[in-house]
């Protein structure tokens, strides 16, 4: 016992006169503010390195060598320290950098749009001199330059306290700005012609904490006492907490928030100033259907409602639920993902429902393997597996965690996959893994292989991250390296993986929005609300919801196939944009030709919503209320700060409206009721209540600390039953006994990797993304719009020579199902015999030469210049 | 503009193995390129910066920090005046005001002929031998009005072949032949050096 | 003219006998900057010494010695090597050839002069304290000692003192040559570190306050001055106790000092360490000569600029470390500015000022913004736009920046750089506030008399 540390040691000192308790090795300023005494700050930042420049946060502190004024960011607590804050010392000096910091800070606090929330502004308010000492002549720069498409900096407004810098440096890892010149002639700029193009440049203008970095979507439009602010989640995979800022129904700008679990404040640019798309004229506002000449026209919305009810009921009358699928819901909230999974498996009773479009991984994969945290990826001592793509990417602020994690030494990263990605040269070890042969390398990496190289990588390098992988805790991020490569082989890799490491973690990289919350609220075949399955839930949810599914159904290529074969008469698009998303573009434009009637719900007309025969506009992101499921399986609020335009419908109120059409009741009526609703039936969801998700900036991770057996068996005796039954016969509810049980390892069975010889003569493709692509909301957020990149096909350099073609060069690629025409580019990035082309840059794209029947994507590569 | 030229990109990378990290080698590559060119130039903070794997604004930021690194073309002669304390006392601000003067130019500022670049300086460590100057970092020393009036002329002349053109500092490089250097030791190795464990063994630590 | 030697130092004859004399005995030797003049005066036995005997027990003679640090802060030496953390290795020796600070010319003499003196040096620190590498950070504007300095060290190379097996035995090192590139701060310590690494020179902030635990790279670093290292073969060579004796430990061994200013022979003079007194130096023949043209003495600064001035009445205060501290000044670089009864005391204060102002790094606000407000106001007092409330105004500038304007200087800033622009105001406030009120238009010294009657 005598052995044990406390568990909550505290460090005392004395603050003020008074007593005080700080973590161990905790900041001064941290402490003090803990304690509710704020200490005055520009430079220190919590989430970044302290460099103590400014020295607003001058204190004096006692050691026990008589006091003496030192930066309270710089300092950890010690036991015994005297600590005093506003002795006439600190204040004298605490003015005076004040009054140091003004002497050349420009005067224009009214036209600044810094102006109302700008800490300098306030500590001079508070604390500052009446008139100003200062004589001489200001330091002068020319007005605002802009450093990027999207910042603008004026370096009169600078006071220098390193934040910017050492976040483009130190988080983003970035070092496209920098301090110029030296003393009183330093300056923040970029190098001449090199602009600060960082995915993340938008946190820059977040942490200045004066009005020298404004960001393009927000210069000039609104004073920060007009603006209403609620925190929200951004519909991303992980989750961003923000603010959201809007006035007049209009939102104007997203601030990152500080969550711990989640992304310390930051966010991507992309995610930050997409809000533009929400107030983009293009929005789809009035419900529409065909005429009889075929053209989308107007209609109202019971017209609406009406013939997609009526299509929906002559299929099913004629062809049987098997007759009508659903795609998408992968962008919505948990409230609208359950209503949809209730009216399509409970009501119209069928299981063809997949919220991935042919980009993700197996459903039920993903509910089985153990669940991580993105605080498991990042702690120390841990190790990370990577099989995704590319996370600054896809997954901007995991990638900037991570990174942190990365550069402090706390984790170490193992990469498997078929490109360098943005973290290689932080990793422990970085394998290039061919296409489809992840499965084969990791089975290598349990077995320790003979002979020189295993799958073009080489013995020795295997047995190095062979090495990593044991004895440490393991978190594998797990997601699609490429679209031009089937998902069998990362899955059959990550359970291999979780059957040989019995403590290794999964975090799943599904990219689209709340992909993962819509799988795990049964938007995908074979699986019910809860981590569950049909299987195992059917007879639960039948109880409850009144109908199941009587058989499993289709995944979206499933769906795809089976409506080329004329088996699907009624296709609903959740949000969904399959003729851009599906990896197989010769089958989902088939798929598409071949289906009687597509009802469609969505914000933007797309490619997949403007061949709709019944379309109804739906509310987006700021115009809508619940809850956000991120990777992680965390549960936070989303919360609604403008009102959508007429003709507009959240999307749970279409599937309640559409089954009151067809002669259900879907019983849902708010999201917070839905939400409850679900709480009582799903075994993952249980005891996660709506307020509990809404009292912590970190939400609730889900399962939240398992509920006895006692209290589930409570939850489903009494209160269920009796409220939720519906058409459920009373034997039935009277014999469900307990909530079902969720997905375990143990359940799944391991696919067979599929055969992928190599063949010297071809190349493999890899289909990956990039941040600014021609995605809906990017390409109606006017900022983002034009930072689209084009299309390139990436090549190691050294295979230029190999085929006897010129850098930038125009090459023809055809695989076994098409062909197109790109230009070529070097990149080092890509392994020889690779071949890397971004989807859906609006130029050539990958979906022309994939195959969904085909494992891995070869092509071949000429030269298309004479 | 030019880049570090092949010759002079094989010495860059010679002084980047002195370093356990490349970029300490930052500086010395930043005086090959100015000893090349006469002066930094954009292209070679963009090579250096490729040659070190780090960013030209990296790059920017150091380079600018020092007073030596010029940035635009200057002077083939660089003719500091110091101000120092100690020259200040025995009238080194006058003889900066007689050169300017002489030279028909602003401190700061080139002759039209590119001959010289007059700066009027911080002390540059003569302070017994106020007041003084350097041409290219040659000293001068005890300067009075009449030997720097013709010490002008003559670098308009151009009949001081003797002092190298700016940029060049050591006209003598450091050499470390490969086949007796110690080798550089970067601070992954972790051991403390061979002769240090075989000395403090049987010696007394 | 140009060049080293032309006109030298060596103008100024010395009372010390050259026997007497440690690390400037070579100065005048003819061609004791190779290899061959060093060898043939004693050069490289002290290495040969060290390497005889354990690593720590060179260091332990070091630290009998009571070798002060000659860059400025005056730390023993052998203390600060001492704080080596045990185990963490490797460790890196940094020479501080950066001399910068106004007024001082003596590492500049000792690089040129006597190159391989420095180099032995350096092999005998690092073989105390088990460097794995040495780099040699001279100052970027000193062209000719980096010329001596490579042409020394490529002849070390050559004749086996550096690189692999010394002098072989199994002891290796090798001495990187950095030239700095124009910046003062570089001088400090922390900040020549960051230069090292290639980056901005700008202070780290304290604690850690040795390098000697966090230094280089993150590692155990010692950092030591050139003229203290060049004191090392000689250490070596006699024993702690005969460097002790020319000396008046805790002052032992000699220093370098630089007279320079209104005296009739300026120059850079080596003497006992703490025996020597400001007045011997400045007013003996064999030394400074007195004062130039017989005017009477104004002021002096005893350690570079810095330093809180002397006066008449310190004269006969011994060059000696803690005697200097605690007359409220410091012997810093060794350099002795002399300012005569013709000197303009606002004008020297604004040069001082200025001089700070231009080489503040720009890391912390009341440094970066404070030096240059000094500045500006002084410029504009002399230009006769003075305000009557400048003066005070200075002052309390000078305590934003420097607290009670007490010494040592209590600081608001990372590093002492901010709290030396101080030290000359407050001296010269403190003593000649009548020559900067003469500096205020006439209008404004007037008292309340017409302003009575205007009101």
């Amino acid at each position: 016992m005598a052995l044990d540390a406390p568990a909550n040691p505290v460090v005392e000192f004395t603050l003020d006169g008074r007593a005080a308790a700080a973590a161990p090795g905790q900041l001064l300023i941290d402490a003090c503010e803990q304690a509710g005494t704020y200490i005055p700050r520009f430079c220190y930042h919590p989430r970044m390195r302290s460099v103590g420049m400014c020295r607003m946060c001058l204190v004096e502190v006692d050691t026990g060598r008589g006091p003496a004024l030192q930066p309270a960011c710089m300092l950890s607590v010690s036991a015994g320290m005297i600590v005093e804050t506003a002795s006439p010392p600190v204040v004298k000096a605490q003015d005076g950098v004040l009054e140091f910091l003004l002497l050349n800070h420009p005067l224009d606090c009214p036209v600044c749009d810094k102006g109302g929330e700008c800490p300098l502004q306030d500590q001079t308010m508070a604390f500052g001199p009446g008139e100003s000492r200062f004589v001489e002549e200001k330091r002068h720069f020319a007005k605002p330059i802009p450093i990027s498409d999207l910042v603008f900096l004026d370096r009169e407004r600078c006071i220098l306290c390193d934040r910017c810098t050492r976040f483009a440096d130190e988080v983003a890892g970035e070092a496209l700005i920098g301090f110029q010149n030296r003393g009183s002639h330093t300056q923040v700029n970029t190098f001449p012609d090199q602009p600060f193009d960082s995915y993340f440049s938008g946190n820059t203008v977040q942490i200045c904490p004066v009005g020298a970095l404004t960001a393009r979507p927000y210069r000039f439009k609104a004073r920060p006492w007009d603006l209403s602010e609620t925190i929200s989640t951004y519909p991303n995979a992980v989750g961003d907490r923000i603010s959201v800022h809007a006035s007049r129904n209009r939102i104007l700008r997203i601030q990152g928030v500080d969550s711990d679990a989640v992304n310390w404040g930051w966010l991507s640019d992309r995610d930050r100033f997409s809000f533009e798309a929400v107030h983009s004229p293009e929005r789809l506002t009035e419900p529409m259907g065909r005429s009889e000449d075929g053209e989308l026209t107007p209609l109202s919305t019971s017209a609406a409602l009406g013939a997609a009810a009526a299509a929906l009921r002559a299929a099913l009358d004629a062809h049987g639920p098997q007759s009508v699928a659903l795609l998408g819901g992968a962008g919505l909230c948990a409230e609208d993902q359950y209503a949809w999974a209730k009216l399509a498996k409970g009501v119209l009773a069928t299981d063809n429902v997949d919220a991935c479009m042919g980009d993700g991984l197996a459903g039920e994969t993903i509910c089985a393997l153990p669940r991580a945290t993105i605080a498991d990826a990042c702690r120390p001592g841990g190790v990370v597996l990577l099989l995704s793509g590319d996370l600054r990417e896809e997954f901007g602020t995991l990638y900037l965690r991570l990174r942190r994690s990365l550069m402090d030494g706390d984790a170490a990263l193992l990469e498997l996959t078929p490109l360098e990605t943005s973290l290689s040269s932080l990793a422990a070890c970085s394998l290039r893994v061919r296409p489809g042969d992840a499965a084969r390398v990791v089975e290598a990496l349990l077995e320790t292989p003979r002979g020189e190289r295993f799958a073009g990588i080489e013995t020795k390098e295997l047995a190095a991250a062979s090495a990593l992988l044991s004895e440490r805790p393991l978190t594998v991020l797990l997601g699609r390296t490429s679209q031009a490569e089937s998902a069998e082989a990362a899955e059959r890799a990550a359970i291999l993986l979780a059957r040989a490491f019995p403590q290794a973690k999964f975090l799943p990289l599904l990219r689209r929005g709340a992909a993962v919350g819509a799988l795990e609220m049964g938007l995908a075949p074979r699986l019910l609300p809860g981590r569950t399955t049909l299987a195992a839930a059917g007879d639960w949810y039948r109880r409850f919801w009144g109908a199941a599914p009587a058989e499993p159904g289709l995944d979206a290529a499933g769906i795809l196939r089976a409506a080329v074969e004329g088996k699907i008469k009624v296709l609903i698009l959740l949000g969904a944009d399959p003729a851009t998303d599906f990896p197989d573009r010769r089958l989902v434009e088939a798929a598409l030709a071949s289906v009687s009637t597509i009802i469609a719900l969505d914000a933007f007309p797309t490619a997949s919503s403007r061949r709709a025969h019944v379309l109804l506009p739906t509310a987006t992101f700021g115009e809508r209320e619940g809850t956000h499921v991120n990777v992680e399986g965390r549960a936070t609020a989303v919360t609604r700060q403008v009102t959508p335009p007429a003709g507009v419908r959240v999307d749970w109120q279409v599937a309640a409206e559409l089954a009151d059409l067809l002669g259900f009741d879907l019983g849902l009526s708010s999201p917070r009721q839905i939400w409850e609703e679900a709480v009582r039936l799903s075994p993952l969801h249980a005891g996660v209540t709506w307020d509990g998700v809404r009292a912590d900036l970190d939400g609730v991770l889900m399962p939240a600390a398992a509920p006895d057996a006692a209290a589930q068996d409570e939850a489903a005796k009494g209160e269920a039953p009796a409220e939720l039954a519906g058409e459920a016969p009373a034997d039935a509810v009277a014999a469900a006994a307990s909530l079902p049980p969720s997905l375990r390892l143990a359940d799944l069975e391991l696919p067979e990797a599929p055969a992928t010889p190599f063949d010297g003569y071809s190349f493999r493709l890899v289909a990956d993304r990039t941040l600014y692509d021609k995605g809906t909301i990017v390409s109606h957020s006017p900022s983002l719009a034009g930072k689209a990149v084009p299309a390139r096909l990436r090549l190691n350099p050294s295979d230029f020579e190999r085929l006897a073609v010129g850098k930038d060069a125009l090459v023809s690629v055809t695989s076994s199902s098409g062909a197109i025409t790109v230009s070529a580019a070097p990149d080092e990035r890509v392994p020889p015999a690779a071949a890397a082309l971004a989807l859906n840059t609006g130029g050539a794209d990958p979906r022309d030469l994939i195959s969904s029947e085909e494992p891995i994507c070869e092509v071949r590569i000429v030269s298309s210049e004479l | 503009m030019p880049r570090l030229s092949t010759k002079n990109e094989k010495l860059a990378m010679e002084i980047i193995g002195r370093y356990p990290r490349p970029r300490s080698a930052l500086i010395p590559l930043l005086h090959l390129a100015q000893a090349q060119d006469g002066f930094v130039s954009e292209s070679a903070m963009g090579h250096i910066a490729e040659l070190l794997n780090t960013t030209p604004s990296e790059v920017l930021s150091t380079c600018s920090f020092y007073e030596m690194f010029k940035r635009s073309k200057v002077g083939t002669y660089q003719v500091n005046v110091c101000r120092g304390i100690s020259c200040f006392l025995l009238g080194g601000e006058e003889l900066a005001e007689r050169a300017a003067a002489r030279l028909g130019i602003f401190l700061g500022g080139t002759t039209p002929d590119g001959a010289v670049t007059l700066d009027a300086v911080e002390c540059v460590a003569a302070c017994s031998e106020a007041p003084c100057l350097q041409v290219n970092y040659r000293y001068f020393n005890r300067v009075d009005g009449e030997t720097l009036d013709s010490l002008l002329d003559d670098l308009i002349g151009g009949a001081r072949s003797d002092l190298p053109r700016h940029g060049v500092l050591s006209r003598l490089p450091q050499i470390i032949p490969r086949e007796s250097a110690a080798g550089s030791s970067p601070p992954e190795n972790t051991g403390p050096p061979s002769w240090w464990v075989n000395r403090s063994e049987d010696g007394s630590l | 003219m140009s060049e080293l030697e032309s006109r030298s130092p060596a103008a100024a004859s010395s009372v010390v006998e050259p026997s007497d004399l440690i690390v400037t005995r070579r100065r005048h030797q003819s061609g004791g900057h190779t290899l061959e003049g060093y060898l043939a005066s004693g050069g490289y036995e002290g290495l040969r010494l060290a390497l005889e005997r354990p690593p720590a027990a060179v260091q332990e003679e070091i630290k009998a010695a009571s070798l002060l640090g000659r860059g400025g802060a005056g730390f023993p030496a052998g203390v600060k090597w001492g704080f080596c953390p045990p185990n963490v290795w490797p460790r890196y020796l940094v020479v501080n050839g950066d001399e910068s600070e106004p007024g001082t010319y003596k590492d500049r003499l000792l690089m040129e002069t006597d190159p391989h003196q420095l180099i032995e040096g350096c092999l005998i620190a690092a073989y105390a304290v088990g460097a794995a590498q040495c780099f040699l950070y001279v100052r970027g504007e000193m062209a000719l000692a980096q010329e001596r300095l490579a042409a020394a060290l490529n002849e070390s190379y050559e004749a086996g003192f550096l690189g692999r097996d010394i002098c072989g035995s199994d002891f290796c090192l090798d001495i990187v040559l950095q030239p700095g590139a124009g910046a003062y701060i570089v001088g400090e310590e922390t900040a020549l570190i960051e230069s090292l690494e290639g980056r901005r020179g700008m202070p780290r902030l304290k604690p850690p306050y040795f390098p000697a635990a966090v230094g280089l790279y993150g590692q155990p670093t010692i950092v030591n001055n050139v003229e203290t290292l060049s004191n090392l073969p000689w250490i070596v060579c006699r024993g702690a106790e005969a460097f002790a004796a020319k000396g008046a430990p805790p002052s032992s061994g000699t220093r370098v000092f630089t007279v320079s200013g209104h005296v009739r022979t300026p120059g850079v003079f080596e003497v006992p360490f703490g025996v020597t007194t400001f007045r011997e130096i400045i007013f003996d023949d064999h030394y400074a000569g007195g004062m130039r043209a017989d005017y009477p003495l104004k002021a002096f600064i005893p350690g570079g600029a810095s330093a809180p001035w002397f006066f008449e009445e310190h004269l006969d205060l011994p060059l000696d470390k803690a005697k200097v501290d605690d007359a409220g000044s410091m012997l810093g670089s060794g350099a002795i500015v002399v300012m005569d009864e013709t000197t303009d005391v606002p004008r020297a204060c604004h040069n001082l000022v200025r001089f700070f102002a231009r080489e503040s790094c720009g890391k912390c606000t009341p440094c970066r913004e404070g030096t240059t407000w000094l500045e500006q106001v002084l410029e504009r007092l002399l230009a006769g736009r003075g305000r009557p409330t400048d003066l005070d105004l200075l002052t309390d500038i000078c305590d934003n920046i420097s607290p009670g304007l007490s010494w040592p200087p209590k600081m608001t800033t990372i590093c002492p750089l901010g709290p030396s622009a101080v030290s000359p105001i407050a001296s010269a406030l403190d003593r000649f506030r009548h020559e900067f009120e003469a500096y205020l238009p006439e209008r404004s010294r007037r008292p309340s008399s017409l302003t009575a009657v205007a009101g």
